[in-house]
């Protein structure tokens, strides 16, 4: 594979540029010598790969061959900030890691302050904050839905799906200011009570949302261009999904039982009655399937918990500064997209020594390799919507 | 019934024409008639793409819940003139390494093939450029023009992508014309003709004379196949692999700016029409006013004239189009061929036998 085409003039004969071959491919050669091989890199600036995912593919014509992923386009050191601010300062720095969990991502912080420092959540902070994660899962997965229609061609499902998120996330907005990067949860419950008319908009959310699933269906489920686009496509094992790390819908949808919701619950998700929907296939309609069932189970957490929403203190006493004890501390959470965990090692003072965040997205995309083998260029395209990534989230 | 018209040598004989020639001696009244033809259909090619272009801007947004554009004019009449002159006064980009002749070339043929069908179809008893004798072929012959500006657009912009999107759109349309060849040869079949006029004057009668209905059942059928093929020999979606945004960020298009970008999605629009055009020649009774064997009724609908009865059936073709592409999620390219290799082809091939032995055996008379 020449640098340049051969139709382009070579302005210096005397040093031609050596033949291009990008890093980072590990398997051998297709082998039947009949075709020519050739690499297309694909993003950061590409529609498809949501955000600025880059990725470099072999290609055999439209075969996928192998693909390198290349992270770090939107690093922006956030694990190295976080060390040079409180803890409070940091919980507004998990909602730009994953701009979609961005309540999960503060919740699993706060999960580790409070459980390090022993802060007690009153009743009504937790019914917030269960309902407000659960709000954020459903919308975050409208939005994945909206875009996985855009990625198989079908456009109108993309803003069927930001229409049904718009209530969602002006529910957000009334009540912390801001509609993408939220910030809301604080140690002990949150910055502020919701209003008045939280559990009246919840409720609207649940009664509009129900009818506008079975939509979803119609228009996009049921198809059979979108069946064929991905049934049996992508398919991943359990075994290697394990392996990988995978978490969230798309370890689910290989079949293995894992919600951190009922398995490892945290706050008060043991108190809500709700089904894990599984996959068999682990193909990608089997993620999109899962997705769609756990828009659904989240509206019943809902329900419930609309019904069940009590009065009183929103947050227990607040103090003036958090200093985490000395020694190493640990909470997870399950985002929309999966296990998203917080380490930190802290050194008694009001700043980590340390923070690591486990991202849920970064061990998901590196199961790409295992998924697009044998199949099409339109293939990969269906394969990274169903992992349904998020590039800061991987980055930081 | 009205009366079959006259053959006539030349077809221009509506009000102008004859003007022309009462004034003109024959050489010189048939370039005037000719020159003035050519005028008409390319404010015709000018005017279509505007048209569709708000059309499409408009339907496509009320499929998707919102208004689409609101600003430019009384509800975005004026968008696609603001669209055109962007598009005019942007800089058109040829990339490092591009073939340049090639690079610009491209762009022109689609735009040419379009025309060029455009020529023979008959928008009313006096209204079409010429009526070919072979009418149908020189479609077929024109529209396969248009891959070459697709693949050459692949081919020149030295682009991976741009080369994608050739070499899908090559065996995309191909495979594709054979089918609509078939239907459009059903449809010879049947009418006994390959001029586009006669085509229409076959179909002459209330609607259930139209091909649609005439060949029962089956028509129906060849209609619904001849809108599939056409989707996808005109690269739109859900067919449109060619450009593939989600895949190919932009497929041919990808390297191209400002007017030659324009000439593409000119083109486009146009080979739209001239698709919706087709199919109301073909299975719809063209320029024929629908009839329904109520007196009161058919007087009334005879009254429009036929060139809008044309262009109201040819948009609702169009319609169709529109509502195929903002609902349908794109196959993969090689599901496309299947369909086409593995399924409309061996219905197309059926439904001509059948044609064949419907004639054959009296059950349709041409």
């Amino acid at each position: 594979m020449p640098a340049v085409s051969s139709r382009a003039p070579i302005k210096d004969t005397t040093c031609a540029a050596p033949p291009m071959r990008p890093a980072g491919f590990i398997r051998s050669p297709a082998g039947d010598g009949l075709t020519d091989e050739y690499f297309l890199n694909m993003g950061p600036q590409h529609p498809s790969t949501h955000g600025v995912l880059r990725l470099v593919l072999r290609l055999d014509g439209e075969n996928i061959l192998e693909v390198v992923p290349h992270l770090g386009y939107v690093h922006r050191g956030i694990e190295k900030i976080g060390e040079n601010q409180t803890y409070i300062q940091n919980i507004h720095l998990t909602d730009r890691l994953d701009y979609l969990s961005a309540h999960s991502n503060n919740l699993c912080l706060c999960l580790a302050m409070e459980k390090a420092l022993d802060i007690g959540v009153p009743e009504r902070g937790e019914y917030i904050r269960v309902m407000v994660c659960e709000l954020q899962r459903i919308q975050s997965h409208l939005l994945w839905w909206g875009v996985m229609g855009m990625d198989m061609g079908a456009i109108t499902a993309f803003l069927y799906g930001f229409k049904e998120r718009e209530p969602i996330t002006n529910i957000f907005e009334e009540m912390c200011g801001a509609r993408l990067t939220m910030n809301f949860f604080r140690p002990g419950g949150s910055a502020m009570d919701v209003p008045d008319t939280f559990i009246p908009r919840v409720r609207g959310v649940i009664a509009h949302l129900k009818p506008a699933l079975d939509e979803y269906h119609t228009l996009l489920s049921n198809n059979v261009i979108f069946q064929a686009r991905t049934k049996g496509i992508g398919i991943l094992p359990a075994a290697s999904a394990l392996a990988y790390g995978c978490s969230g819908p798309v370890l689910r949808g290989s079949g293995v039982n894992l919600d951190l919701r009922r398995h490892f619950p945290y706050s008060i998700y043991d108190r809500f009655d709700f089904d894990i929907p599984l996959g068999q296939a682990g193909d990608c309609y089997d993620r999109y399937l899962i997705r769609l069932e756990e828009m659904a189970q989240s509206l019943r957490i809902l329900e419930q918990a609309a019904a069940a929403f009590p009065t009183g203190p929103y947050r227990s006493k607040e103090k003036a500064q958090y200093r985490l004890p000395r020694g190493s501390h640990y909470a997870q959470v399950e985002t929309s997209r999966g296990l998203f965990g917080v380490y930190i090692v802290a050194d008694g003072s009001a700043k980590p020594y340390r923070i690591k965040y486990r991202s849920p997205s970064f061990a998901n995309l590196m199961v790409i390799n295992e998924l697009v083998r044998g199949h099409k260029l339109a293939d990969l395209v269906a394969i990274i919507s169903t992992l349904d990534l998020v590039i800061p989230d991987m980055d930081r | 019934m009205p009366q079959p018209m006259p053959p006539a040598a030349f077809p221009v004989t509506n009000f102008l024409g004859d003007l022309i020639r009462a004034h003109f001696a024959p050489p010189m009244s048939d370039l005037l008639n000719g020159l003035l033809a050519i005028m008409a259909l390319l404010a015709v090619v000018a005017l279509t793409p505007i048209c569709l272009i708000w059309l499409e801007r408009k339907v496509c947004a009320h499929f998707q819940a919102r208004l689409g554009p609101m600003r430019v004019g009384w509800h975005g009449l004026m968008q696609p003139l603001a669209d055109g002159i962007k598009l005019l006064f942007k800089e058109v980009l040829k990339p490092e390494g591009a073939d340049t002749f090639l690079f610009f070339l491209a762009p022109i043929l689609p735009a040419t093939a379009s025309f060029l069908v455009l020529t023979v179809i008959p928008f009313d008893h006096h209204f079409q450029v010429t009526d070919l004798d072979a009418g149908v072929l020189f479609v077929i012959a024109a529209s396969g023009l248009n891959i070459f500006g697709v693949l050459l657009a692949g081919w020149a912009s030295n682009n991976k992508y741009s080369l994608l999107g050739g070499i899908r759109s090559g065996a995309q349309m191909l495979s594709y014309e054979i089918s609509l060849a078939l239907i459009m040869l059903l449809v010879v079949l049947l009418s006994g003709t390959a001029s586009l006029r006669e085509i229409v004057l076959t179909q002459q009668g209330t609607v259930l004379d139209w091909w649609i209905c005439k060949f029962p059942g089956f028509g129906a059928l060849a209609f619904i196949m001849f809108l599939i093929s056409s989707t996808a020999e005109l690269n739109r979606g859900p067919f449109d692999m060619v450009e593939a945004e989600s895949e190919l960020t932009g497929g041919f298009t990808t390297e191209y700016s400002g007017i030659s970008f324009a000439m593409f999605f000119l083109a486009e629009f146009v080979n739209m029409f001239a698709s919706a055009a087709l199919a109301t020649t073909f299975f719809l009774g063209g320029f024929l006013a629908p009839r329904f064997g109520l007196a009161a009724l058919d007087g009334l609908l005879a009254s429009v004239p036929g060139v809008l009865w044309f262009f109201l059936k040819s948009y609702g073709v169009i319609l169709c189009f529109m509502w195929f592409r903002w609902t349908f999620p794109r196959p993969r390219v090689d599901q496309l061929m299947a369909l086409e290799w593995k399924i409309m082809l061996p219905i197309n091939l059926g439904l001509l036998t059948l044609g064949g032995l419907f004639l054959g055996l009296g059950w349709i008379a041409p």
